[in-house]
């Protein structure tokens, strides 16, 4: 239930946002993350951004998963 | 933390660095740990030395059973539109599940996030909505959140039942037990990105046990769990933090002051742990207008829970595993589950049964 994934905002129109995951838009509240700007990262949890992530931090976890589906396309 | 991409000699690595021969228990204590974990086949990679054991960090799963009951009481309500993440629909009661009753036409809406419900309730003025408030302190927030939304909009169709429970005071029971044996615990990464690294400081000072905050990509866990090793081999107990992209030691401090505004501890059952002292959250006196229980007179009714044979209880507290259980994949299965750690998608049951493939079909 835990569950939460990096997103980078597009746009931000307090308090909502628009996060792109994985190539999909998402429209999701951002006032646990106040601070947060256009072309940050962000960790979502239920339709909140719960943290904000450094560019570089948030690409660690996204190129993971890039390589995880290369390695499946592979299969 | 990772600084390159995985590769086959890091994890040799990894994997090198962890072979110890004496035993060492392990516990993973957040479902979606355990998932990725059974996902990604990490338990084979291990050396036999090293057992890891999940713990009680599935929410649907340590509901109590006897607030399941008062759930379906309630969703027998026509007046009452039930709003839930989607694995508490699934859970059998005494009467069925959400699911069956829902297909009997009670109310019941599945959604993503706590917001979604405020909006309903707006939209359905003759209804009252009711949030099943079910998560940990990564959740507990976003219900926070709606909360503050309805009291802005005056809202007053809207509330929740609210079965919140806390992570450090089920560590704190697991650690007083002596049925429990674990030398090092690998703590839920989003719960700790609301709370920090600090609340769990007094662990390996009081206890002599390993912490590490680690994320969910499988070459964080095995990171996580190679530190861990380590900690025991050096006898150098502390917390660290290998999540450290999501995890600040201080936490997300406006969802913890959100927290403290809308909620307070309470002591509160667990499925499989028993009572737990201040293991719960509950709505302060302010807002107890929210509090759907009370406002349907649901508080104290007593519910009958009777033997089903589930071994979840034990299971949630790494005592039995989940092929110790006579109805594990017999009887209960995920189209039929028995108990709630076959229901949920972070469910151990549910993670050895999907992930163990021939063996389980062979039963």
């Amino acid at each position: 239930m835990c569950v939460a994934v990096p997103a980078k905002v597009i746009k931000v129109e307090e308090p909502w946002a628009q996060v792109d995951l994985e190539g999909t838009t998402f429209k999701i509240n951002m006032m646990l993350t106040p601070e947060v700007k256009e072309g940050d990262y962000v960790l979502i949890h239920a339709g909140f951004s719960i943290q904000h992530l450094t560019p570089e931090e948030a690409k660690e976890t996204l190129e993971l998963w890039e390589e995880y589906y290369a390695k499946i396309q592979d299969l | 933390m990772p600084k390159s991409r995985t590769s086959k000699h890091r994890i040799e690595s990894m994997l090198e660095r962890i072979s110890v021969r004496e035993n060492i228990r392990l516990m993973e204590v957040c479902g979606t740990h355990t998932m990725a974990i059974a996902r990604f086949g990490l338990k084979q990679l291990l050396p036999a030395s090293i057992q890891l054991i999940s713990g009680p960090g599935c929410p649907v799963c340590v509901t109590a059973q006897e607030d399941i009951e008062r759930v379906l009481i309630l969703a027998q309500n026509p007046r009452v539109l039930i709003t839930t993440f989607g694995d508490m629909v699934r859970v059998p009661g005494s009467t069925g599940s959400l699911q069956e009753m829902a297909a009997q036409g009670a109310n019941v809406r599945i959604i993503y996030s706590p917001l979604d419900a405020i909006a309903l309730a707006q939209n359905n003025p003759n209804k009252e909505v009711v949030f099943l408030a079910v998560g940990f302190e990564t959740t507990a927030p976003t219900v926070a959140m709606a909360l503050e939304q309805a009291q802005k909009l005056g809202l007053e169709n809207f509330s929740i039942v609210c079965l919140h429970k806390l992570v450090i005071p089920a560590l704190i029971a697991l650690l007083e037990d002596p049925e429990i044996q674990v030398q090092g615990f690998l703590c839920p990464g989003h719960v700790s990105t609301i709370i920090g690294t600090y609340p769990y400081e007094f662990i390996p000072k009081k206890y002599a046990c390993g912490c590490v905050v680690s994320g969910f990509e499988p070459e964080d866990i095995l990171e996580s769990i190679t530190l861990l090793v380590e900690q025991i081999k050096n006898n150098n107990f502390q917390v660290q933090n290998q999540y450290v992209r999501a995890v600040k030691p201080e936490g997300n401090k406006v969802a913890l002051s959100l927290i403290e505004k809308y909620f307070e501890p309470t002591s509160v059952y667990w499925r499989g742990l028993g009572k737990i002292p201040q293991s719960g959250l509950k709505l302060k006196a302010p807002y107890i207008k929210f509090d759907a229980l009370r406002k349907f007179n649901l508080v104290d009714v007593e519910v009958k829970v009777g033997p089903t044979g589930c071994q979840c209880g034990q299971i949630l507290k790494g005592i039995k595993k989940s092929d110790d259980c006579p109805l594990f994949a017999t009887i209960c299965t995920p189209s039929s589950p028995v108990g709630p750690c076959m229901v949920s998608s972070e469910g151990a049951c549910a993670a050895s049964y999907y992930y163990r493939g021939g063996e389980v079909i062979a039963r």
